[in-house]
């Protein structure tokens, strides 16, 4: 073992980078939960963990972005404070962010030089970027508009800006989930060259494999605290995956599936999508099958295609040509949302307030958001009944046990929790034959957790197709009877629960079913 | 140094205030610029905005004004509602009153009420069609609507131009750039004095749109697509048709405004037929606080600052552009006002700044 957790011995020099005991608190919450961590010069070290388990968190304390509760972090053995990002800068640390903040009009240099503080001669700025971008092997045309760079392009224009401060230290936040495997492995190429001039790289990501391939050391993290510090070299995927997901949680599955299984409610056939967006995730030939008696989820990391396959399901988005989506046997592929619920589907979106909800809109006029074109009467002639809107409202308050919920009050008024209840209250009130949800229970407290999953359940077993979407593995199994896993656009088959073990579905979250093609 | 936060809900006290306290700061700033122009400014301030308001006549003439405003400015409502920007009323209303004036100028024999109706309707088309323009333009190459609808009143208002000086002239008009005299049923009935039918069609615009915005689907729609458009997506609803629909309606009204405006006031069509009445429409829609019945106050209010206008470059000698200025100022400070709505002043010793994050 490369990197011991013990004490160093006297000869050898301090970590160019350490952390000591960080904990920071949001609320009941704890981001970080007496985390250390080491880094010594020339060491590419992987923090790795679920989306939640507080990498983001650290990496903020790191960069002076956020305040540590309690902790310290030396530098060289020393202890310092970092109070605000360009203090970390100052201390030669630099940081290479997820999402880019370019300025699309304006030439790479000119994005550089708002960059980075003080008055600045362009024609040398130019030259410095040429110079940098040639030794490490990131070609980069200073003069170029940021619009015209692809996802690729942009990043290195990060990691150029980044270099120009000649940081010691490098902290990367998940830099290849937007590259393609050839950008990704130009870049480790990089980080390499990097690390062999005595920097200390911290890279953040969940993709074991290229953990596996590129990091030295890996800390890894869980619900806030460091599980384990290894060396990745000598692990396999499937023990990473064990460690970040954590096997000591026991499977919990309260309800058996039924012995027969009804018809396919949901069918899916080859769903292809391009993407939307720059940030758009395509999806790549979608097949799925939910059956009426059934909870099927999908798990995954945030980002791989779960809102873009919610859209396609949705209706929100339509697919590109007919035969692709069936709800009860309806060929729904070109149809909009309120035709699909019209043929009994029903659907609760990722985001509460701004998609499932308009803030300032009063719960009674959020039930018509959901409602107005359903058949059920809520609009005659064009025409609200916003009597029948308001009992309907009051109805799904009483039986979801809405608390502070009240027909006139505005959704943005409600809490997270209340606010979910509500919102699948006026969902399952139609009873619907499929409904499809995404993150049910995301930022809701247990209690209103418990309730929302035991409605899922018994609303499958009552006879209709459930389809989860969730980032929470601790919610799959306790809902699902058969479980699939969306990664890069992609869908792996759907799998009995009791088939499957954090193990399998953490390597099949890390892309392994992609390349493996149909062999997983 | 001064501080905005954000407030957790808009506060209802300032949604209801503000469009008052914008009057009450133009009011200031006019004073100034009374001041500064070297007359007493209670006098001017007088002689504009309550002197209007002391005889039948003015009164008459400030309603005569406010019709337009508040026909157009409706719509104009409905369509911020949606988050659609037409700024282009002006033209909309210029071609409302081309196609309207269709009928008296090249079908002068057919005088009868369906003449006067169909010169309505096809007002209405006219403006709804030329307003569609933008929509479709937007909906297909996502192209802003603002700088489009903006750009089309130039080119409807030299349309017009070019048709008064060419095949809309009077034969027997001695050559000035105008169509012929409106007669008969080509002319709104007057109601009292030069107040027409027109204003009748404003109150029914305002109660009928007011109805639509709070109780009928299509204005659900159009307040969600303004205020959560992923929500608006959710629901169902199109953001190409909404567009398309805003425009066409806001579109529509400013054309009824403009055949209004040449049958009712002037009689016949002429190189200039709004004193901007399609721009100041804009204000009035925003100063009335995108509500009908909002809309219709602020009507009477930016008609007054027409009359005050012109009574003040008569008694005091000073330019009409004050009218302008007034309006320009009212939207100023509804916009700054509207600020407060949603954010809080605070006011601190000095600002933390926090290192550049990007």
């Amino acid at each position: 073992m490369v990197a011991g957790m013990g004490g160093r011995e006297e000869n050898t020099p301090p970590p160019l980078l350490e952390v000591r005991g960080i904990s920071k608190h949001f609320g009941e919450i704890a981001a970080n939960d007496d985390v250390s961590l080491s880094v010594r010069a020339g060491e590419i070290h992987a923090l790795l963990g679920e989306n939640g388990a507080g990498k983001s968190t650290l990496v903020k304390i790191i960069y002076g972005a956020l305040q540590p509760d309690s902790g310290e972090i030396l530098l060289d053995g020393r202890p310092v404070t970092i109070s605000t990002p360009a203090r970390a800068r100052e201390l030669g640390i630099g940081m290479v962010f997820q999402h880019f903040s370019l300025f699309e009009p304006f030439t790479v240099a000119e994005n550089i030089a708002l960059a980075v503080p003080g008055r600045h001669d362009m024609r040398d700025l130019a030259s410095r970027i040429r110079e940098v971008s040639e030794q490490y092997g990131l070609p980069l045309d200073p003069d170029v508009l940021v619009a015209d760079l692809s996802v690729g392009e942009r990043q290195r224009v990060e990691i150029v800006r980044c270099l120009l401060a000649d940081p010691r230290i490098i902290i990367l936040d998940e830099p290849t989930s937007v590259l393609t495997p050839q950008e990704a492995a130009r870049l480790f190429v990089t980080l390499r060259r990097l690390a062999e001039e005595g920097r200390a790289i911290v890279y953040i990501s969940h993709r074991l494999e290229e953990v596996r391939e590129l990091c030295h050391a890996a800390t890894i993290l869980r619900h806030g605290r460091v599980v384990e510090t290894l060396d990745p070299r000598q692990e396999t995927a499937g023990s990473l995956a064990r460690l970040m997901v954590g096997s000591d949680i026991h499977d919990v599955h309260a309800a058996p599936p039924p012995e027969m299984l009804g018809q396919p409610l949901l069918h899916v056939r080859d769903l292809t999508l391009p993407a939307s967006g720059p940030f758009g995730v395509a999806l790549y030939g979608i097949n799925l099958d939910v059956r009426a008696g059934e909870v099927v989820a999908i798990a995954g990391v945030a980002g791989n295609g779960q809102r873009e396959l919610f859209r396609a399901l949705s209706g929100e988005r339509r697919a590109q040509s007919r035969g692709v989506i069936f709800i009860g046997g309806r060929d729904v592929s070109l149809e909009g949302i309120n035709a699909r619920r019209r043929a009994g589907a029903a659907f609760a979106p990722e985001e509460r307030l701004g998609h499932a909800c308009v803030p300032l809109m009063s719960l009674t006029e959020n039930v018509v958001l959901a409602r107005h074109a359903t058949g059920e009467g809520l609009v005659r002639r064009g025409f609200i009944d916003h009597a029948k809107a308001r009992e309907t409202a009051v109805r799904i308050i009483e039986r979801n046990d809405v608390r502070g919920g009240r027909p006139e009050k505005p959704a943005q008024a409600l809490s997270g929790g209340n606010l979910q209840k509500f919102i699948m209250g006026r969902e399952l009130d139609r009873n619907p034959a499929l409904f499809i949800v995404n993150q049910p229970t995301w930022g809701v407290d247990a209690g209103a957790a418990a309730m929302i999953r035991q409605e899922l359940i018994d609303l499958a077993r009552a006879g209709s197709a459930v389809l989860v979407i969730s980032q929470d593995l601790d919610e799959i199994f306790e809902v699902a009877d058969r479980i699939a896993v969306i990664s890069r656009g992609e869908l792996s088959e759907a799998l009995p629960a009791a088939q499957l073990d954090r193990e399998r579905i953490g390597l099949l979250m890390a892309g392994a079913h992609e390349t493996a093609g149909g062999a997983a | 140094m001064i501080w905005l936060e954000k407030r957790p809900a808009p506060s209802r006290l300032w949604a209801v205030l503000s469009p008052f306290a914008a009057i009450g700061m133009a009011l200031v700033a006019g004073a100034v610029m009374f001041a500064v122009l070297g007359h007493d400014p209670l006098e001017a301030l007088y002689v504009y905005f309550l002197e209007p308001l002391t005889s039948a006549w003015s009164i008459e003439e400030l309603i005569v004004k406010a019709t337009p405003l508040a026909i157009i400015g409706v719509g104009l409502a409905m369509a911020y509602r949606a988050n659609v920007w037409n700024i282009g009323a002006e033209g909309q209303l210029v071609m409302g009153a081309v196609a309207g004036s269709v009928i008296p100028v090249l079908l002068p024999g057919w005088n009868d009420p369906t003449a006067l109706l169909a010169m309505l309707l096809l007002g209405a088309l006219g403006g709804a069609l030329w307003g569609w323009i933008p929509a479709l333009l937007k909906n297909r190459f996502n192209a802003n609507e603002i700088l489009t609808s903006l750009m089309l009143v130039y080119v409807a208002q030299l349309f017009l131009d070019w048709l008064v000086r060419g095949p809309f002239r009077d034969p027997q008009g001695f050559n000035f750039p105008k169509s012929v005299t409106f007669e008969g049923w080509h002319v709104m009935p007057a109601i009292s004095g030069r107040v027409h039918l027109g204003t009748i069609i404003a109150l029914l615009a305002v109660v009928a749109l007011w109805v639509v915005l709070n109780r009928m689907r299509y204005g659900f729609e159009v307040r969600v697509m303004g205020s959560a458009p992923r929500a608006g997506a959710f629901a169902g609803f199109s953001a190409a048709r909404v567009t398309s629909a805003s425009f066409l309606l806001s579109g529509a009204l400013a054309g009824l405004a403009g055949i209004g405006e040449v049958s009712g006031s002037i009689g016949q069509l002429q190189p200039s037929i709004s004193p901007g009445y399609g721009f100041t429409a804009i204000i009035a829609a925003f100063l009335g606080r995108l509500s009908p019945f909002g809309v219709l106050f602020a009507s009477l209010l930016l008609a007054l600052t027409y009359l005050g206008g012109e009574s003040a470059q008569l008694a005091l000698n000073i330019s009409g552009k004050t009218a302008q200025a007034f309006q320009g100022m009212l939207l100023f400070f509804i916009l700054a006002a509207d600020t407060l709505v949603n954010y809080r002043i605070h006011f601190r010793r000095s600002g933390a700044g926090e290192g550049g994050t990007p």
